[in-house]
């Protein structure tokens, strides 16, 4: 792949290997892949993979036994290691943030090494923690043992951005947090990349972390082999191999729904009425229909399902008649969150609504399936 | 004369004793922490080194303090010089071995950390090992000076400096005029340096010790 297409802040490794002393399989077996620049590429794999050596070898904490590394478009191994080290962002498990210096010494470190003046460092630092989202007036001056694990991993990812390198390595920094935490941070991690377009090798064995937070995932078995180098989607859709679908664990399906918005799948459109209109009239139409309407009040929200026997009898407008709709979900919602809302309503089906709240349609269990029909058939098209 | 009667007799000169004590406990125990810290540093990352290190300190402490006097003697002569010299080489074993141990003991994952995000070796060193490891370091630096100043009292045996003049010429007329009294003066002037020193490690300790891990 060249330079441009990369992005000038792209990572190359060109038949990388990378022996241990004493172990007689290589760690990292001649791998060859591209981060593009500007994209989270996620290294899944078990433990023992490689994971973790494949991603050191980029900021050269290890040294490769052969092949080539291009950070930014400049041969890594040509350069000076503390140097390139300075310009590469590094988050580890457990923030690996300094005991004895303060939140605000920890996170100006590297813009010290660099000589920036106290002024700008000092600047830099109260930029930085309200990049993520720790209030400076209460952080700056505290020591890392007063903080959760959660604000302690917020300080690593402002420590790594300090200098604001165009690549950022991350090694599991989530892996220790409790799973609220680690969604939380998850979705703060991606926040942050809208903005800042860093180019991010996240090293994870979640595979649902995996799959949120990667543009791309590169699936790793033993010796770093790359099993598959995909989109999530992709992964899902096409496992490469038995090593891949197994690591998948059976559940894919249930994973792609995250990637469906229910704004991108065709809604079912059911029978509406107001309550003012008029109920025989009404009461015919949903008879032909042969399914239920919905009624609609202030400003389109959905409010009530309607059949036609409710209505058996009635004159006049159909008014407060028919019985409650579940909570609506909204448009940009997840497929998954759909099948979650279906599953638990005791209709068919659950309405849609804009992000302002008015009625779109209706999902059911066979949008759905159509929805993750209509994926595998494009993928193998 | 009782012993309030010789302590008082005899001030000016148990003053200056109890002086050049601390004072020579004082510069050697100085001079054992930069060699020894030094020392500690060139080998702490080698195991193998290490154990050679703080071997042969060991070896050193099992020479019994009278003996190695002694054996200094020849080459150096009477006096602060052989006095000096043993009273350092003692003092270095806890620094050498708290040194190591304090190294050896910082976090490797932060020390990857501080590789990670680009400081230097000796940055490393400076910045994030050395800072950790000192509360260890100043515990062998506290060892050291306590046995300092009991080793000390044994300088006088080559006329060194020191407390240990009362203690030898008390011990050396056992049964005549103020035996008692001197020995009690040298071993008491001693205690009460010991927890004079004690009080400033714990001061030293507390002023040097980072906040963030002070506890
Ligand atoms: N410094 C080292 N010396 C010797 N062997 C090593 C070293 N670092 C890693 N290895 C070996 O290299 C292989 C890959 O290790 P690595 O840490 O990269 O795996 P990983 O995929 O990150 O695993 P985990 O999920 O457990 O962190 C393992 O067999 C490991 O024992
Ligand atoms: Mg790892």
């Amino acid at each position: 792949m060249t330079d441009a297409e990369t992005g000038s802040s792209g990572i190359e490794m060109i038949n990388v290997t990378k022996r241990f002393p004493g172990l007689s399989a290589p760690a990292v077996d001649d791998v060859t892949l591209t981060f593009p620049g500007g994209e989270i590429v996620v290294l899944l794999g078990p433990s023992g993979s490689g994971k973790t050596t494949t991603m050191r070898l980029i900021n050269r904490l290890e040294e490769p036994t052969s092949g080539k590394i291009v950070v930014a478009g400049r041969d890594a191994l040509s350069l000076d290691p503390t140097e390139l080290r300075r310009h590469i962002g590094y988050v580890i498990q457990d923030a690996g943030l300094f005991p004895h210096m303060t939140v605000a010494a920890n996170i100006g470190l590297v813009p010290k090494m660099l000589k920036w003046d106290k002024q700008r460092i000092s600047d830099r630092v109260d930029e930085l923690l309200d990049l993520v989202d720790l209030p400076p007036a209460t952080f700056r001056d505290r020591y890392p043992r007063a903080l959760s694990g959660g604000q302690r991993q917020r300080v690593g990812v402002a420590r790594a951005l300090a200098a604001d390198p165009p690549v950022l390595l991350m090694d599991e920094p989530f892996g220790a947090l409790d799973p609220l935490t680690r969604e939380h941070l998850q979705d703060s991690l991606l926040a942050l990349q809208e903005r800042l377009r860093k180019t991010i090798v996240f090293v994870t064995h979640d595979i649902d972390e995996a799959l949120k937070i990667g543009d791309r995932i590169a699936v790793l078995d033993k010796g770093s082999r790359i099993a598959q180098y995909g989109t999530p989607q992709e992964i899902l859709l096409n496992p490469a191999d038995d090593y891949v679908e197994q690591f998948l664990g059976g559940t894919s399906a249930m994973r792609l729904l995250t990637f469906g918005r229910v704004a991108d799948v065709p809604l079912e459109q059911v029978v509406s009425a107001r309550p003012g209109d008029d109920a025989a009239e009404l009461r015919a139409t949903l008879r032909e229909d042969g399914r239920c309407g919905v009624v609609l009040e202030d400003g389109d929200r959905p409010r009530r399902w309607i059949t036609a026997d409710e209505l058996t009898g009635v004159t006049g407008p159909v008014g407060e008649r028919g019985s409650p709709t579940a909570p609506p979900i909204r448009a940009h919602d997840t497929l998954q969150r759909a099948l979650e809302a279906l599953i638990q309503v005791d209709r068919d089906r659950v309405p849609v609504v804009s992000a302002s709240g008015a009625y779109r349609g209706t999902v059911t269990l066979a949008t759905v399936q159509a929805a993750v029909r209509g994926m595998r058939d494009e993928a193998d098209a | 004369m009782n012993f309030w009667e010789y302590l008082h007799s005899r001030r000016e000169l148990l003053l200056f004793e109890t002086w050049q004590h601390a004072s020579m406990v004082l510069q050697c125990v100085l001079a054992a922490l930069i060699l020894g810290v030094a020392l500690g540093v060139a080998v702490y990352r080698s195991p193998r080194w290490s154990a050679l290190a703080a071997g042969s300190a060991g070896v050193l402490f099992t020479i019994p303090s009278l003996a190695l006097l002694g054996l200094l003697i020849t080459p150096l002569g009477l006096g602060v010089a052989p006095s000096v010299v043993a009273l350092t080489l003692y003092a270095l074993l806890p620094i050498v071995r708290n040194t190591i141990v304090g190294l050896a003991g910082v976090d490797r994952t932060l020390v990857d950390a501080a590789r990670g995000i680009g400081m230097s070796r000796a940055a490393t060193l400076a910045r994030v090992e050395f800072p950790l490891a000192w509360p260890v370091i100043l515990t062998g630096v506290r060892v050291a000076a306590q046995l300092a100043l009991g080793i000390g009292a044994i300088a006088a045996y080559v006329s060194g400096p020191g407390l240990g003049e009362q203690i030898f010429s008390g011990l050396g007329r056992l049964g005549g005029a103020n035996s008692v009294n001197m020995t009690l003066a040298g071993t008491l002037g001693i205690v009460l340096l010991a927890l004079l020193f004690d009080g400033c490690f714990l001061l030293v300790g507390r002023l040097t010790t980072p906040r963030g891990i002070r506890d």
